[in-house]
C-alpha cells in the first residue's frame, strides 16, 4: 500500500500554484492537508503525476470574521474550529461538528477547503456549507469565479471545480443571534465517517415563530442534500416536538438514499428521520 | 520471597516503550522488496501472466517456476476429512480474491508494487460460491475433486437416546443463529525476512509468526529441505491471536527466494492483504433443537453445524478446528444427558479459515446462552434458575463428548456475577427507562473455557499433525543467570515475566536473574507455540518440572560444599542454605563450570535441565455480564457495563491475567456489534480497509469489571487454567443476550452476530 | 524515481536524506533515518499506530510525504527516554500499568497522549477517551493504556475530575 510514483511541487505563493495548476492541471491534484488524498493514493485509486502542495504558501491559512461572513482560506485546519471561529451560532455549529470530523492527529492536517474540494458526501463541512449557503471562491490562474454551495457538489467526490482551479476561500454567513443551529451524526465508531447526518438552523421571529428554515443532511445521497420540504413545514409556526417529529419525517421520505452492503435503504431513512429530529430539537435546546 | 501472583511489571515492556522492540519489519534493512500479486477474482483459470518489462534486478516469480515445490495439505484422519491442496502459487486455477498467484521482487516495497500492478494477467472468471448457502446448493461448483459438494469434514456425534428425551419433553426449543465472518485483525499485519547466510548455507527467515518450530518443519518439507538448514525466528510479534499459526504460502516462498538467489527477501503485509488474504475464521450456521423438562431440566440437545472454512484447509489444524471444536463442545458448562450433532466444514471461494481466539467457542456459547434464556422465556422461568439447575456442579463430570471437566465454579461464579450485577436494581432501572421510551437490557453468558490441552486432546481430532507437548531446557550459566529456552512463542502474553516469576520461586533467585528465551528455532527446544490458551499452563508447567530439577542440582552441589544432607538445603534470596550456613547460587554455578573437579562427580559439567509437560487439559470458567442500552430509533447499542467473574485457577501474574481479559472482551465486543468481513456474491471482499472492517477504538469499549476466583486445577502442574480466550468467548453472548432482554417488548431475538444497528432497526421496523 | 533531498529534524537530531517524494513520512522515519519505533498498522489513516509530533503537534506519519517535513521538526518516541533509557512519566506510567501487550501499538498512543498533556488544558474522562479513540490497539481492550495515561496526567497534575469548559 505505498503510493503511486508523482512529481512533487511546493510553490511558496499562489500565483506559483495557479501557474502550475494551469500547466499541468488535467495531471496534477493540489495536495492540501492530505488526509484524504493520500489514503486513496495508497490503495491506488488515484494516481496523480503530478502533487502541487500548497502547505508551503504562506498566509492561507486564515480564518476571519469580515463583512457579516466568515472567511477560511485553503489552509486552515480543521483542528482551528474546535473551538468557536466567531461568536454567534456559525462559530458554534461548526465547533459542534468539527470533533466528529475523525480524530485530532488528521483534524491537525486536513483543511476545511479540502473537505470541500474532496466532497466526500458524509463529510460535515460539505453538509454545513450546503445549511448554511457557503460561497466558494474558485481561482485559475487569470480568472476568478464565485460558486454558491448549491452549485457546487454535482455527485459522489465530483464538485463544481476544474480541474486548473484552485478553491481558494469558503465563506459562510455569520448567523445572527435569532438563529438556532443543529447537528446531529450517526457513526458507529468513533471518529469514522457518518451513516448519517443532519445540520439545521432556524431563525425565529420575535413571536418565536420559524421565519426561515434550512435542513442538509450529509452521508445519505451522492451529495450532501437539502430538505426542503421538511424546512418548510416549520415554517410561520413556533415548534412544537410534534411539527419536529413531522420535519423529520418528512426529511427521510424526501430523497433516494445511498444504499451499500452495510446500510441498506430503509436504514438510511430510519437514520434520517432520527438525526434530523436530533438536530433540531438540540438547536432548540440550547 | 514468593513471586508468583504477583502483579509484576513485564521485563518485556521496557524496549517496546522506548520503540526500541524488533518486529520483523523493523529488520528488513538491506533487504530486497517482495510483493505478492493477488487474484482480483473469486473463481477462475488462470490463461497466462505475462512479466511488464522488469528493471533490472527485478524478478516475477510464478508457479510453473516453482518446480518440485510441495503443496500444503495438512491431514486430519477422522470426521470424513477430505485432504485438499493449496499450492504455494497456483498455476491452473484461483480460489478466492487475495489469494497469491505470483511475486514481484525489487529494491523498494514501492516499486514492487509498481511492477507489480504492471504485470498482465489474464484469467478466465469462473462462477464462484461464497456463503454457506452457496456452497450447500445441489449443483454448485465444486472447488476441490477430493471435496464433493465442497463438504470438507463432516463430523457426527449420534446418542442413540437422543430421540426419547426429545420424545419425553415438556418443551422444544428450536432456532438457527449466524456468526459473521471476522478477521482476526493483529495491529501488525503478517511478515517474512527470509535471509541466505552464505557462510553456512542456511537460511534464516524472521517472522511474525506463533509457532516458529512448526513453520520451520513445514517450509522444510515443502521445498524439500535440511530442516537443519533453516532457522526461523519469531522476533516482537505484534499480535496474532490465532492468525499467525498457520503456515501461509508466502513464507515458503521467501525461503525460495533466499535459497535459490541466494539473498535476503522481505515481504511485509499491507492491511489490505491482511484484511482480504490472511485468514478469517467463524462464518458459522449452528441450528439447534433442546428439549426441557417443565422444571427447566435441560434433556437433551441436537446441533447442526456449519461452518464456511474458505479456499483451503489451514496447516496444522485443519479446516476441521472450528466445526470440531463446535462438535465437541457443544454441553459447555451444563449437564446433558444426551446429545447428538452434525458438524461440517464447507469450502467456498473466500479466504481460508484459520484459528482465532476462541475458536467456534464464541458461537458455540452463543448458542448455549441464547437457547437457556429461550428457554426460560418459553417455560416462564427465571433465567438465571434455569441455568443454575443445568450447571455442572459435581466434578470430575465427563461429558457426552467424553471430555473430563475438572474441578471449576460454575455456579458460584454466576452467583457472584448475578450478586455483582444487582439484578433487582437494574429491573427497577429498565422499567423506569421504558416509560420514557428508553431501552435497557441485560445479559448472562456462562461458559467454560477448555485450556492447557497437550497431545491426546489433539490426537483425539486425529490430526496428521499432532501438537500439545512443550519442552523447556533450563541451564545457569557460570556467572549464574538462568536462561530458560522455550518451545512456546509469545507475542504479547507476558509469558517471558509470568515463566520468571514461576522459575524464581522454584530457584530462590530474584526474577531479574532469570531471561526466558523463545521464539528461535536455533536456540529453542521444539515446540508449539502460543495458542489456545495453553502458555502459563503447559510452557509454566514444563518450566516449574526443569526448574525443579535444576533446583535439585543446585542443592546436590550446596550440600558438598556446604558439608550438609542435599534434603537439609533450600534456596532463597539467591544462596543455598543448611541451617544457618549459606553459599551464593553464584559460587554454586561457578564452581561447577570451572571447578569441576570438585563436583562434576554430582552430576556433570554443566547445570543443565530439561523438561516436558503434556496435561491432558483443564476447564476455566466464567460469567460475564452486560447491561446495554439500545436506540431504538437508530439501532445503535451502547455498553454500560461489563462485568466477567473469571475463573482461571492460580494467577501467576494478576496484572497480565486481567489484560488478557480485558483484551478478549474486547474483541468479543466487536464481535457481537462490529466486526464483519463481508463478500459480494461474486466473492469480491467488500471490506479490504480498516474503514470498512470495524476493530473498536477506546470510544467503544466500556470499562471492564474483572472479580477472579482461583479454584485450582488438580489437573495442571501450575493449578493455572489458561485464560486467553474467554474474554472473547462470553462476551458475545452476553450482550446478545442483553439487546434481546433490551428490546423484548418488540419480541426481538438476536440470532445474527454482529448485531448491527441496521440489523436491529430490521428486526424492530418488522416486529412492528 | 529521483529522489529529492530533504533536511529534518528528529527528536532534536538533524537528519539529511534522500527520499522519493511518493515515500511517506513514516517510511522516511523509519527507512531513511533508521527510526524504526514508528510503526505501520494500516498505512490508510486509520489505526494511529504511526503518530508522531510534528512541529509539536500529532500527525499521521502514513498520510504524510517525507517531502512534506523538510524544515521541520519531528518528534518520535525513540525521543521520550533520556539517553540512557530512563523512561519518561507517561513510559513509566505505561509500564506500571500494564498499558501495553504486544507494544506495536504503543508508539503511536505514546506520540497521542504526550501531545495532549503538553497541552494547556486538564484532561479529564471524557476528554480521554475522545482523544485516545484515534488510535487502535487489538490487545490491551484499551483498560490499561487508559489507566497508563490518567495515572501520567495524575502524576503530571494534568488530570481533573470535571469537565473543563472549552
Ligand atoms: C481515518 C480518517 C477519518 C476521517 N473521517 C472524516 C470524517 O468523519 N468527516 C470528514 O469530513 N472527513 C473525514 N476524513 C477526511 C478528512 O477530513 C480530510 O481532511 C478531508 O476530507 C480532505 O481535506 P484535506 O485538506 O486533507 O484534503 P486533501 O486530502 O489534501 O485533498 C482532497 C482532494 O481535494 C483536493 N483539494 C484539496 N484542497 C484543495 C483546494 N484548496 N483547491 C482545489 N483542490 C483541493 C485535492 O486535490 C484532492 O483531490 C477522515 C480521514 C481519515 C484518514
Ligand atoms: S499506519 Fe498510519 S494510521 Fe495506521
Ligand atoms: S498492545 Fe498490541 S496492539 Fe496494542
Amino acid at each position: 500500500m505505498k503510493c503511486p510514483p508523482f512529481d512533487y511541487h511546493a510553490p511558496r505563493s499562489q500565483a506559483e500554484a495557479l501557474a502550475l495548476l494551469a500547466r499541468h492541471g488535467e495531471e496534477g491534484k493540489i495536495l492540501a492537508g492530505g488526509q484524504s488524498l493520500v489514503p486513496t493514493m495508497a490503495f491506488r485509486l488515484a494516481r496523480p503525476a503530478r502533487l502541487i502542495d500548497i502547505n508551503r504558501i504562506a498566509g492561507l491559512d486564515y480564518c476571519r470574521a469580515e463583512g457579516g461572513r466568515l472567511r477560511i482560506g485553503p489552509l486552515a485546519r480543521h483542528a482551528r474550529f474546535e473551538r468557536p471561529v466567531a461568536p454567534g451560532p456559525t462559530g458554534r455549529l461548526l465547533a459542534r461538528a468539527a470533533e466528529h470530523i475523525a480524530h485530532a492527529p488528521i483534524r491537525t492536517r486536513g483543511t476545511f477547503c479540502g473537505s470541500l474540494a474532496h466532497a466526500d458526501p458524509a463529510s460535515e463541512w460539505c453538509c454545513i456549507a450546503l445549511a448554511l449557503g457557503a460561497d466558494l471562491r474558485v481561482l485559475r490562474e487569470g480568472g476568478e469565479r464565485l460558486v454558491p454551495a448549491a452549485g457546487w457538489f454535482q455527485s459522489v467526490f465530483t464538485t463544481a471545480l476544474a480541474p486548473d482551479e484552485l478553491l481558494a476561500e469558503a465563506s459562510l454567513p455569520l448567523l445572527g443571534p435569532d438563529w438556532r443551529c443543529g447537528f446531529a451524526e450517526f457513526n458507529r465508531r468513533a471518529g469514522d465517517f457518518a451513516l448519517a447526518m443532519a445540520v439545521t438552523a432556524l431563525r425565529l421571529d420575535a413571536a418565536g415563530h420559524v421565519a426561515e428554515a434550512r435542513i442538509a443532511l450529509g452521508g445519505v445521497a451522492g451529495t450532501p442534500i437539502l430538505a426542503e420540504a421538511a424546512a418548510a413545514s416549520l415554517l410561520g409556526a413556533s415548534p412544537t416536538p410534534d411539527s419536529l417529529r413531522a420535519a423529520a419525517a418528512i426529511a427521510a421520505e424526501g430523497f433516494e438514499p445511498t444504499e451499500d452492503a452495510q446500510v441498506p435503504a430503509d436504514y438510511r431513512r430510519d437514520l434520517v428521520r432520527a438525526m434530523t429530529r436530533r438536530a433540531l430539537e438540540g438547536s432548540l435546546a440550547a | 520471597m514468593n513471586w508468583t501472583g504477583r502483579r509484576l511489571p513485564r521485563t518485556e515492556d521496557p524496549a517496546l516503550l522506548r520503540g526500541e522492540g524488533a518486529f520483523t519489519a523493523d529488520l528488513a534493512a538491506g533487504a530486497r522488496a517482495v510483493r505478492f500479486l493477488r487474484s482480483p477474482f473469486a473463481a477462475g483459470r488462470i490463461l497466462s501472466i505475462a512479466a511488464p518489462d522488469l528493471p533490472p534486478g527485478a524478478l516475477l516469480v510464478t508457479g510453473a517456476d516453482l518446480e518440485g515445490v510441495g503443496a500444503i495439505r495438512p491431514e486430519l484422519f477422522r470426521f470424513n476429512y477430505r485432504a485438499i491442496a493449496q499450492p504455494v502459487l497456483p498455476r491452473e486455477r484461483v480460489h478466492f480474491v487475495g489469494q497469491p498467484i505470483a511475486a514481484v521482487v525489487a529494491a523498494t516495497p514501492e516499486e514492487a508494487e509498481d511492477i507489480a500492478e504492471a504485470v498482465l494477467l489474464d484469467i478466465e472468471p469462473e462462477e464462484a460460491v461464497v456463503t454457506i448457502e452457496d456452497a450447500l446448493r445441489p449443483g454448485a461448483p465444486t472447488l476441490h475433486a477430493e471435496a464433493p459438494g465442497n463438504v470438507v469434514v463432516d463430523g457426527t456425534i449420534r446418542h442413540p437416546d437422543c430421540e426419547a428425551a426429545f420424545a419425553r419433553a415438556d418443551r422444544i426449543v428450536e432456532f438457527s443463529l449466524r456468526s459473521g465472518r471476522q478477521n482476526a485483525t493483529p495491529l501488525e499485519a503478517r511478515a517474512g525476512l527470509a535471509a541466505h547466510d552464505r557462510a553456512t548455507g542456511r537460511i534464516r527467515l524472521t517472522a511474525s509468526c506463533q509457532m516458529p518450530h512448526m513453520l520451520r518443519t513445514g517450509i522444510a518439507a515443502l521445498l524439500g529441505m535440511a530442516e537443519a538448514d533453516l532457522q526461523v525466528v519469531a522476533p516482537d510479534v505484534g499480535g496474532g491471536f490465532g492468525q499467525k499459526m498457520a503456515l501461509f504460502p508466502e513464507y515458503p516462498l521467501l525461503v525460495w527466494l533466499a535459497r535459490r538467489h541466494r539473498g535476503s527477501f522481505c515481504w511485509i503485509e499491507d492491511r489490505n492483504e491482511n484484511l482480504i488474504a490472511s485468514a478469517h475464521s467463524r462464518d458459522q450456521i449452528h441450528h439447534l433443537r433442546a428439549a426441557f423438562a417443565a422444571d427447566g431440566t435441560l434433556l437433551g440437545l441436537e446441533a447442526d453445524i456449519l461452518a464456511n472454512t474458505g479456499a483451503f484447509s489451514c496447516y496444522p489444524t485443519t479446516c476441521g478446528v472450528e466445526p470440531l471444536m463446535a462438535l465437541a463442545e457443544y454441553p459447555g458448562p451444563y449437564r446433558l444427558p444426551t446429545y447428538s450433532a452434525r458438524a461440517r466444514a464447507l469450502a467456498t471461494h473466500t479466504c481460508p479459515a484459520a484459528p482465532y481466539r476462541g475458536v467456534s467457542r464464541p458461537v458455540v456459547t452463543f448458542g448455549l446462552e441464547r437457547l437457556m434464556d429461550r428457554a426460560a422465556a418459553a417455560l416462564g422461568l427465571d433465567p438465571v434458575a434455569l441455568r443454575r439447575r443445568n450447571l455442572v456442579t459435581e466434578f470430575p463430570h465427563v461429558t457426552p463428548t467424553g471430555l473430563t471437566l475438572d474441578q471449576a465454579s460454575y455456579v458460584e461464579a454466576l452467583d457472584r456475577a448475578v450478586e455483582a450485577a444487582d439484578i433487582p436494581a437494574f429491573r427497577a432501572r429498565q422499567e423506569a427507562a421504558r416509560r420514557e421510551g428508553r431501552y435497557l437490557g441485560l445479559g448472562l453468558a456462562v461458559f467454560n473455557e477448555r485450556t492447557g490441552y497437550g497431545t491426546p486432546a489433539f490426537a483425539a481430532r486425529g490430526m496428521g499433525i499432532v501438537p500439545g507437548y512443550e519442552v523447556v531446557d533450563i541451564a545457569m550459566t557460570p556467572a549464574g543467570e538462568v536462561e530458560v529456552r522455550i518451545g512456546a512463542s509469545p507475542h504479547g502474553q507476558g509469558l517471558r515475566t509470568a515463566l520468571a516469576q514461576l522459575a524464581a520461586d522454584r530457584l530462590g533467585l530474584d526474577p531479574s536473574r532469570i531471561r526466558v528465551i523463545h521464539g528461535d528455532t536455533d536456540r529453542t527446544p521444539y515446540g508449539w507455540g502460543s495458542f489456545a490458551s495453553r502458555g502459563a499452563v503447559i510452557a509454566g508447567g514444563a518450566t516449574q518440572l526443569a526448574a525443579d530439577k535444576l533446583a535439585a542440582r543446585l542443592r546436590r552441589a550446596a550440600a558438598r560444599l556446604l558439608q550438609a544432607e542435599p534434603d537439609s538445603v533450600t534456596l532463597r534470596d539467591g544462596a543455598a542454605w543448611a541451617g544457618e550456613a549459606s553459599i551464593p547460587l553464584t559460587e554454586i554455578a561457578r564452581r561447577v563450570h570451572q571447578r569441576s573437579e570438585q563436583l562434576s562427580d554430582l552430576g556433570g559439567f554443566n547445570l543443565a535441565e530439561t523438561a516436558s509437560y503434556d496435561p491432558g487439559g483443564t476447564f476455566s470458567n466464567a460469567c460475564h455480564v452486560a447491561e446495554v442500552e439500545v436506540d431504538a430509533e437508530t439501532g445503535h447499542v451502547r455498553i454500560l457495563r461489563f462485568l466477567v467473574v473469571e475463573d482461571a485457577g492460580r494467577l501467576l501474574n494478576p496484572l497480565i491475567a486481567d489484560g488478557q481479559v480485558h483484551g478478549g472482551v474486547a474483541q468479543g465486543i466487536a464481535n457481537a456489534l462490529l466486526e464483519e468481513v463481508l463478500y459480494a456474491p461474486d466473492g469480491n471482499p467488500l471490506t479490504g480497509s480498516l474503514a470498512d472492517y470495524l476493530p473498536p477504538s477506546a470510544a467503544e469499549i466500556p470499562h471492564i469489571e474483572i472479580i477472579h476466583m482461583e479454584t485450582e486445577s488438580p489437573e495442571t502442574l501450575t493449578g493455572a487454567k489458561g485464560l486467553g480466550e474467554g474474554g472473547a468467548i462470553g462476551a458475545p453472548a452476553a450482550i446478545a443476550n442483553a439487546i434481546s432482554d433490551a428490546l423484548s417488548p418488540f419480541g426481538v431475538d438476536i440470532a445474527e452476530l454482529p448485531a448491527t444497528p441496521a440489523r436491529i432497526r430490521a428486526l424492530i421496523r418488522n416486529a412492528r | 524515481m529521483s529522489k529529492m533531498p530533504i533536511r529534518l529534524t528528529v527528536n532534536g537530531v538533524p537528519h539529511e536524506v534522500a527520499v522519493e517524494p511518493r515515500r511517506s513520512l513514516a517510511d522516511t522515519l523509519r527507512d531513511e533515518c533508521g527510526l524504526t519505533g514508528t510503526h505501520l498498522g494500516c498505512e490508510h489513516g486509520v489505526c494511529g499506530a504511526c503518530t508522531v509530533l510534528l512541529e509539536g503537534e500529532p500527525v499521521r506519519a502514513c498520510l504524510l510525504f517525507g517531502v512534506q517535513a523538510d524544515g521541520r521538526a519531528v518528534r518520535t518516541v525513540e525521543g521520550l527516554a533520556a539517553a540512557d533509557g530512563t523512561l519518561d512519566p507517561l513510559q513509566r506510567a505505561f509500564w506500571e500499568n500494564h498499558g501495553l501487550q504486544c507494544g506495536f501499538c504503543t508508539p503511536g498512543f505514546l506520540m497521542l497522549a504526550t501531545w495532549m498533556l503538553e497541552q494547556p488544558e486538564p484532561v479529564d474522562e471524557a476528554r480521554l477517551r475522545h482523544v485516545l479513540s484515534s488510535n487502535l490497539c487489538r490487545c490491551t481492550g484499551y483498560q490499561n493504556i487508559l489507566k497508563s495515561v490518567r495515572a501520567a496526567a495524575q502524576a503530571l497534575g494534568k488530570w481533573t475530575e470535571v469537565a473543563p469548559v472549552r
